[in-house]
């Protein structure tokens, strides 16, 4: 047992929870945006993680990688702009209900558009090689890819925050989030502050993607549902509504998973790594219903 | 007035497709024998799914008729998708009994055989086993065969292997969890390297995960001296990768579901070391070889169902062996007839691409041979490495 725990192994499988909870982050961002302006749980936008990993895989067979990135990014940006205006903006006065089952909708329609174009084969995702050079971490050998994940997560959290703290968008987002009828009244133009927020969200994931996929990089029309899930429970577990604690519980869940994962084989532990997770989630919403930094629902009668 | 044209147009599909239903069956008075294809076109084992139905495809292409008294019967394939999941297996399996076929072939993957079996069974249509090889597909279900090797043989093949090439002290044995088909290879390569003195570490990663680094570095740091992974395609694929970029020089060892393009292409040009048992080798008979690369290359969806290249993987040869054996079974029978099918199959014999096949009382197949191959990982092709008979333990 001893020989398992060398410094080594311990900086190894610490690097690769902070990048995994980095990717999470990525895509919780997308959630809990979403969810602070409209109320709604976005199922698609797992989905929509994967579909990004897929055309990283046919643009990057035409064009080079410099130039396949950016586009993949724009087209992403495009499809969250697109599915928010096909399925969620008819459905604006609908009960919340409506606009969910139809998310759960475009999740079905992503994952099986994607079977249809794969075949149903894992497709390998293309070696991006600046990301995948190999570099020592404290004698541990580890992808360039891990280490500049959490470096990429804080530096776009940053640009976000002063996006919403200190541009025009951004207040009209805080305004909408706070009360969306009154700031349609005062003349916001609600339409497209949902539409930026979507964009937003898919750039944030398709950026989260390229890291995932990078490290990953077998995909299958479902290997968007479990990343998907797990950052929609980082996003419950840090208060869903709040960037800032979407981003820490993606964090937690990430590397507190791979340390599961990398207790000794005889522990047997290993394979309730993603019970873990759901587990968490369960007493978070026992114990503390707003998360770890929800706003408090006030009613105001 | 919207809602008449709505029913107007309701009614109009509905008669259609009835429409459609009556022509179909009514333009052809020929004899037709329907022979179930039960296997996943979807879902993690659906690489090995199409590839394994594209050797099914290609035989009955070769010979889509058989005389029975006198007469012509067409073969016709009925395919049935099981999602590799054994939750949809038995629907699967229920609209193949439906569709009226006499016998059934397939699944790859031995969890979906075992959840599909008991549907045939109740039918009374005898299922035969292409590439299943956990022992429970045919334990207790009396109307299901195979044509393959059992996993004790495969594990016990490997086992000696590892032992016997590389010197192997340390196995670390990494499967998904719930599966039967990793969890029972895992269990008797457990056996046989532990009865000869090694020592197995074992770990279990829970469905749809993708992060194998951990476990690698796991099994590095235990000091592995050979890595067993008996995984579905799309897992093996991603363990590959990550293998590489951590730079694990223990060898890995992997049973028949790592035999796939897939695969190959993911340990190209790296510095992995990958050995596989498997049912065929490429060059074990030259003139099917010939006729199934032909095929492939000449239909373009053939090309896509085997990964865009036209390696043959030993699944391809063992849908086609197949095809033959129930062909087999069907002219013994002298009817279409699955019950007649039924009582006749297990004195068929049959002389197929990839070796002699008959029947044990069980059902299984008499096999006594497994390929080890090994990747080539500079050319991206399979290199035969040993052929390995029984070892009789």
């Amino acid at each position: 047992m001893e020989q398992l725990f060398t410094p080594e192994y311990i900086v190894s499988i610490l690097l690769s929870g902070i990048s995994l909870g980095g990717q999470l982050a990525l895509i919780a961002i997308g959630y809990t945006m979403v969810y602070g302006i409209l109320r709604l749980i976005n199922f698609a936008h797992g989905d929509l993680f994967m579909v990004v990993g897929l055309m990283g895989i046919y643009v990057c067979a035409v064009l080079p990688t410099y130039a396949a990135i950016p586009i993949v990014i724009l087209i992403t940006m495009g499809l969250g702009f697109a599915i928010e205006r096909a399925a969620y903006k008819p459905l604006r006065s609908a009960p919340r209900m409506s606009a969910m089952i139809s998310a759960i909708g475009v999740s079905y329609l992503l994952q099986n558009t994607a079977t249809y174009v794969t075949g149903g084969q894992p497709m390998t995702y293309p070696t991006i090689e600046t990301l995948n050079r190999t570099i020592n971490i404290m004698g541990t050998p580890t992808k360039l890819v891990v280490i500049l994940t959490p470096a990429l997560v804080l530096v776009l959290i940053v640009l976000l925050t002063q996006l919403i703290n200190h541009t025009k968008i951004g207040m009209a987002m805080r305004a909408v989030s706070k009360d969306f009828e009154t700031s349609r009244l005062m003349g916001i133009k609600i339409n497209r502050v949902i539409s930026t927020t979507f964009v937003i969200g898919s750039a944030l994931a398709a950026v989260g993607a390229i890291l995932y996929f990078t490290t990953y990089p077998a995909i299958t029309p479902t290997s968007g549902s479990m990343p998907g899930l797990k950052a929609f429970v980082a996003a419950v577990f840090g208060g869903i509504g709040s960037i800032p604690g979407a981003v820490i519980g993606a964090f937690l869940i990430g590397i507190c998973e791979t340390i599961i994962k990398g207790l000794p084989s005889s522990w047997n532990v290993s394979v309730f790594s993603d019970a873990f997770t759901f587990a968490l989630l369960i007493i978070i919403l026992t114990c503390k219903p707003t998360g770890l930094f929800g706003e408090k629902a006030t009613d105001k009668v | 007035m919207k809602k008449m044209i709505a029913i107007l147009l309701a009614v109009c599909m509905v008669l259609s497709l009835c429409a459609c239903g009556s022509s179909g069956s009514g333009a052809s008075d020929e004899k037709v024998i329907k022979i179930g294809v039960f296997e996943p076109s979807s879902g993690d084992s659906a690489s090995g799914g199409k590839k394994e139905i594209l050797g099914m495809q290609y035989a009955n292409s070769q010979v889509p008729e058989v005389e029975l008294n006198g007469e012509t019967y067409k073969i016709e394939l009925v395919l049935a998708d099981n999602g590799s999941s054994t939750d949809k297996a038995p629907s699967a399996a229920s609209s193949l009994v439906s569709a009226g076929v006499s016998v059934v072939l397939g699944s790859y993957g031995s969890g979906v055989s075992i959840a599909g079996g008991p549907k045939f069974e109740e039918a009374g249509i005898p299922a035969i086993g292409v590439t299943c090889t956990n022992p429970n597909v045919t334990a207790g279900n009396s109307y299901y065969f195979r044509i393959c090797f059992l996993d004790n043989f495969q594990a016990d093949v490997l086992a000696n292997f590892a032992m016997d090439t590389f010197d192997a002290k340390v196995a670390y044995c990494l499967g998904e969890s719930g599966n039967e088909y990793d969890q029972g290879l895992i269990a008797f390569f457990t056996q046989v390297f532990e009865a000869a003195g090694g020592k197995v570490i074992t770990d279990s990663f829970p469905k749809n995960n993708s992060d194998f680094n951990s476990y690698l570095n796991k099994a590095k740091s235990e000091g592995a001296d050979v890595i067993f992974t008996p995984v579905s395609i799309a897992y093996a694929v991603q363990i590959m990768k990550q293998a590489a970029s951590l730079g694990i020089e223990a060898p890995f060892l992997g049973s028949d579901t790592l035999d796939d393009n897939m695969v190959l292409e993911a340990v190209k040009g790296t510095d992995l070391k990958l050995y596989v048992s498997t049912f065929y080798q490429e060059g074990g008979s030259p003139e099917f070889d010939e006729g199934i690369k032909a095929y492939i290359n000449a239909n373009s969806e053939a090309l896509t169902a085997n990964g865009g290249n036209d390696t043959i993987s030993a699944v391809t040869a063992m849908g086609y062996d197949a095809y033959f054996v129930a062909l087999e079974a069907i002219k013994k029978a002298g009817s279409g007839d699955k019950a007649a099918i039924m009582a006749a199959l297990p004195d068929v014999t049959y002389t197929g691409v990839s070796g002699d096949i008959a029947f044990d009382e069980q059902g299984d197949a008499v096999r006594d041979t497994a390929y080890i191959k090994t990747a080539d990982t500079a050319s991206g092709a399979w290199a035969l490495e040993t052929v390995q008979t029984g070892s009789g333990s």
